[in-house]
């Protein structure tokens, strides 16, 4: 196994300087904490929405270079999204990540970088970690919730 | 006396792989050893050879498999000094601390007793208990730590005083931190509080590493498991006071474990038969003997020698590295051969990815101590674990991939 084909450069840099990591939100809408238990990955994401817009998304946590960059690219992808929409590329990334094409692979952006990642499978969790809170925080709003917790298990 | 690593070596097939053109350097025996051609072969001399069912048949091939197994448990028994009839194989040492939950802890405890275990248990010998406490009410409590990751024995003799501590369920060596518990010292504190109680003992990281004897210890139960020893995966084994299994029930039944079957009912075999319901893992008993026979011939006073020698090498080489912190005491003759470190800014993940990716074999996660991390406010360790075939060679390809995950995913 090779680290280049698991650690691209894109995905260094999301790791070293990640977008939109921050423990707060202003007048966030929504806050879950997804954990691996497994890995011993923990986040805080939070979410909110304007015009069923997602008009900001944050992340905090613990967990490693995959999910933290997977994370941050996630953030940038979905900002600005109708909700419908991010929910559909959070699927279209969820695919990809247990083996399919994406449909829509110019718009999830950097995250097309961890397509690499289907391969590991040890560290597909982790890639999907942020881009499972995000849908799990829209689908709360949704139903009108402001807060979930979920531990992914195997 | 003291045995020679590269001779040694080459009796593990495995480990004259390559990966990726590199030597595999494996350092993940807490988790589970590799496996010598002796306990292949024994296991394969039992399917081509003797292939049959035990303690039924008259005929040679049944013999044959019956003294195999029963061999491998008279083995097992000599290896760690305990009556043969004391010997329950079990399918690892998780199914052993279960059998003790469910026919001991589950059928004498109740409300208004208490359980004594620590922080820094395996989830094997804490989750049975736990979980029969939720059932039927009983308190658990648990031995705090000490700032280098030792039991904090004043602590338990306070939790003891009010002598309702029936049962001490404590590892004999921590997975993630390596530390040697003083099993004897705490059983003592447990017993003079309450004379009755029964101590639970688990053995998994200690039988494989260092001379053992259940009658010395003087615990009621022992749970051992056979694939951190050199023998095959599927087998493990309950050691217990062979008058504490008479008074037990069984935990499960079904063939073999029975004296006479009625249609309402049954009486129960002899010990340990009571407790091996079902045809058993007759070509694993095989291979933890022959598992058995080699550490015995190694002697398990040079294998220990060995690994203190290792392991002080190991310490040493780990502190030399910026940013790596050892978790556990760093006193080697107080610790077994299991290092967990933190490397500061590279998520343990990633360190066990990049030792990975150079051939080196690491356990990286919360090592199934979830209580015990939260206790030192980790989610996760890497760890690295030595066993009879490492030698120093193997901690310069360790070093270097850490060195190269600290450059690799520097901020």
């Amino acid at each position: 196994m090779s680290m280049e084909d698991l650690y691209q450069e894109i995905i260094l840099d999301h790791y070293r300087k990640p977008h939109n990591r921050a423990p707060s939100l202003e007048d966030e809408d929504v806050h879950v904490h997804h954990s691996n238990p497994l890995c011993g990955d923990e986040m805080d994401l939070r979410l909110r929405v304007v015009d069923d817009r997602v008009d900001a998304v944050v992340f905090d946590g613990e967990g490693c270079s995959i999910s933290q960059a997977s994370a941050s690219a996630m953030s940038d992808v979905v900002t600005g999204r109708d909700l419908k929409d991010a929910l559909d590329l959070a699927e279209d990334f969820r695919k990809m990540m247990h083996g399919d094409e994406p449909a829509r692979a110019d718009d999830l952006g950097d995250g097309i970088a961890f397509q690499g990642v289907a391969k590991f499978p040890v560290r597909v969790k982790c890639a999907l970690l942020g881009w499972m809170a995000v849908r799990d925080a829209i689908e709360s709003y949704e139903q009108g919730a402001s807060a979930h917790t979920v531990t992914h298990e195997e | 006396m003291t045995f020679d690593v590269p001779t040694l070596r080459k009796e593990f097939p495995t480990l004259s792989r390559e990966l990726d053109g590199q030597r595999l350097v494996y350092l993940d025996s807490a988790a589970s050893s590799q496996t010598p051609r002796v306990v292949l072969d024994a296991m394969d001399r039992y399917y081509s050879w003797s292939r049959s069912n035990v303690h039924r048949g008259v005929y040679q091939l049944a013999e044959e498999a019956t003294d195999l197994y029963e061999g491998a448990r008279a083995k097992l028994a000599a290896f760690v000094d305990a009556d043969p009839r004391g010997v329950v194989f079990t399918k690892n040492a998780t199914e052993a601390c279960n059998l003790v939950a469910y026919s001991w802890v589950r059928r004498h405890l109740g409300e208004g007793d208490a359980l004594l275990t620590t922080m820094m248990e395996h989830h094997a010998n804490h989750v049975p208990f736990t979980f029969a406490a939720r059932d039927l009410g009983f308190e658990v409590r648990n031995v705090p730590l000490t700032e280098d990751g030792q039991l904090d024995l004043d602590a338990a003799r306070e939790l003891v005083a009010d002598g309702r501590v029936r049962f001490l369920a404590v590892g004999h060596v921590s997975n993630v931190l390596g530390t040697i518990n003083d099993v004897g010292e705490l059983s003592r504190i447990v017993r003079d509080a309450h004379p009755e109680a029964k101590v639970h003992v688990d053995g998994t990281q200690a039988v494989p590493h260092m001379p053992v004897s259940f009658r010395e210890l003087g615990a009621d139960f022992y749970a051992i498991t056979g694939h951190k020893m050199l023998g095959p995966t599927g087998i493990g084994a309950l050691i217990a006071r062979p008058e504490l299994l008479d008074e037990m029930e069984p935990f499960l039944t079904g063939g073999d474990m029975i004296r006479d079957v009625t249609l309402d009912g049954a009486t129960w075999n002899d010990v340990p038969h009571k407790f091996e319901a079902g045809t058993p893992m007759i070509a694993e008993a095989a291979g933890l003997g022959a598992a058995v026979d080699l550490l015995t011939e190694l002697d398990m006073h040079a294998v220990r020698a060995h690994e203190v020698s290792l392991t002080t090498r190991m310490l040493e080489a780990l502190s030399s590295v910026d940013d790596v912190t050892i978790h556990g005491p760093l006193d080697p003759t107080l610790r077994g051969c299991a290092v967990s470190f933190a490397v500061d800014g590279v998520h343990p993940h990633d360190v066990g990815a990049m030792l990975g990716s150079k051939g080196v074999c690491v356990r990286v996660g919360h090592h199934c101590t979830k209580p015990l991390m939260r206790c030192l406010g980790l989610n996760a360790t890497a760890r690295a674990s030595t066993y009879v075939y490492n030698d120093v060679d193997d901690l310069a390809p360790l070093v270097d991939g850490i060195e190269a995950a600290r450059r690799f995913f520097a901020r």
